[in-house]
């Protein structure tokens, strides 16, 4: 008899789900008899995996300040880094668990108005996000710069097809190309850039997501099949 | 069951059979031909010019957690990568943002090391867990690129605004970029920005072509006849709207009853 592996497992609850997405869909009645193991599957699997990421999430934690915490003493390049990164994790942790600020006890919301948490993350943690995300403005023009060189027939066409996009969408294009008669009206700028949004793009992504429908059944076969049992210590 | 979920439960059906036949078929020695993908050959070429110039490869598995099937299909190519990094005595780094995908990713390459007989190079914090958030996330992984500098930077994977971000700062100090991802939105910045790229379908056979192991390679034969039957039911499904359209009674009656069967769905 085959030894039982966690592949085996893997296998069982990927057949489950395939066979609940069909007997007992989501959003439908509530199925009876042989169905409703399915629907109960369905639902219970989804909670585990939520209870499972959060155990995963202590290792996580467990991880990232052994980690840190051996570059500060064994004093390795950029541990003074590590430094900061174990203030503001420790902290953080500690002013979330002890719900500093605000209402204490379980049912105290930790991101209550005047609770330290939310202070750290309306004060912290967004105008650090902003600021990074802000970086997006200037890569995505030095990006575009680099894609849209006329160097060939095709980044030639793209060049084309992004300046009617771009013109097109501005709230003015309609004045640009308002003076072509009635009959010639699907040369105007924003009918152009409508439907090159809404033709050729919509059915390159439909195209590329066609793919991707067969490559993830694909790759479930696979790993259902076990085929792809050496990956992530599935053996 | 209702009719039109019997009939999607139907071409499922038919699309795991003509996977599941294809794997059968290759294990038994049967030819299976792979077009090249220019993306897989680069990865063997970015970790030999990271390793002559005596610097470390990066891997970074998307941003999504092990639920999301691009982050599996990452952990594939990533066996593949560290396996490619024990043989040619490339130092690798992962860093990651989710704790599940650190556990996964950590046995992977300490398997890979293992197998290629380099066991002893292999340490567990080389695969380092970062932050669930993706934009502190993204700060450690440029800061890191900027003080490593990487000669490769590989990104599989699911990836949201995080792309641009990361791929803009391999850039930066030089490094070779592979990157894929299925998310369409994101192909765009990662073409830009990366030297070669595997779009869509290509994430999940990349893992597969890189082992050159046959089962994995007959999958993708069943993955291209599923692609042909998906083809042919939108041709079909093309012409018996077009011909509806025309007024031909009997084709817009099996139009009616196909665009009934999807509206189910």
């Amino acid at each position: 008899m085959a030894r039982f592996q966690p592949r085996h497992l893997l296998a069982a609850v990927a057949v489950t789900l395939i066979v609940a997405a069909f007997v007992a869909p989501p959003g439908g009645d509530d199925p009876g008899g042989p169905a409703a193991f399915f629907a109960f599957c369905d639902a219970q699997f989804s909670s585990w995996f939520g209870i499972l990421a959060v155990f995963a999430f202590l290792l996580g934690g467990v991880s990232l300040v052994g980690t840190h915490l051996r570059r500060v003493l064994l004093r390795e390049r950029d541990w003074t880094y590590s430094i900061v990164t174990l203030v503001s994790f420790l902290g953080v942790l500690v002013v979330g668990l002890a719900k500093l600020g605000g209402a204490p006890g379980l049912q105290g919301d930790p991101f209550a108005p005047d609770a330290w948490l939310t202070k750290v993350f309306d004060g912290v943690l967004s105008p650090l996000h902003a600021t990074l995300y802000s970086l997006l403005a200037f890569y995505v023009a030095s990006a575009s710069y680099r894609a849209f060189r006329a160097r060939s027939l095709e980044t030639s066409v793209l060049l084309g097809s992004a300046l009617v996009v771009l013109v097109g969408r501005i709230p003015s294009a309609d004045r640009l190309t308002a003076w072509l008669p009635a009959d010639m009206a699907f040369l105007r700028l924003e009918a152009l850039s409508l439907w090159l949004l809404k033709v050729p793009n919509t059915a390159g992504q439909r195209a590329i997501m066609i793919g991707v429908a067969l490559g993830v059944v694909s790759l479930a076969v696979r790993m259902i099949a076990g085929v792809e049992r050496g990956k992530g210590g599935l053996e | 069951m209702s009719p039109g979920l019997a009939l999607l439960a139907a071409v499922t059906a038919a699309l795991l059979l003509l996977i599941g036949r294809a794997i059968v078929l290759a294990r038994r020695g049967a030819p299976v031909e792979v077009r090249p993908l220019a993306p897989v050959a680069a990865v063997a070429d970015a970790i030999d010019s990271a390793v002559a110039a005596g610097r470390p490869v990066f891997f970074v598995p998307g941003s999504r957690d092990l639920d999301n099937m691009q982050t599996v299909a990452a952990l594939s190519l990533l066996e593949q990568v560290a396996r490619l990094c024990a043989e040619k005595g490339a130092r690798l780094h992962v860093p990651v943002n989710r704790s599940m995908v650190m556990q996964m990713a950590r046995s992977t390459c300490r398997a890979a090391f293992e197998a290629a007989g380099r066991g002893h190079a292999w340490r567990d914090d080389q695969v380092d867990y970062i932050s669930d958030d993706p934009l502190g996330f993204v700060a450690r992984v440029d800061g890191l690129v900027e003080r490593e500098r990487p000669g490769a930077c590989f990104y599989f994977g699911f990836f949201a605004s995080e792309s641009l971000l990361l791929a803009e700062g391999g850039r930066h100090v030089g490094a070779v970029q592979v990157a894929g991802t299925a998310s369409p939105v994101q192909l765009p910045f990662f073409v830009s920005s990366c030297d070669e790229t595997l779009m869509g379908e290509e994430l999940f056979a990349a893992g597969a072509k890189l082992s050159g192991d046959a089962a994995l390679l007959g999958s993708l034969r069943g993955q291209d006849l599923g692609k042909r039957l998906a083809v042919a039911l939108i041709v079909a499904g093309v012409a018996l709207a077009s011909l509806a359209q025309a007024g031909w009674a009997p084709a817009a009656a099996a139009w009616r009853v196909v665009s009934g069967l999807l509206a189910e769905v």
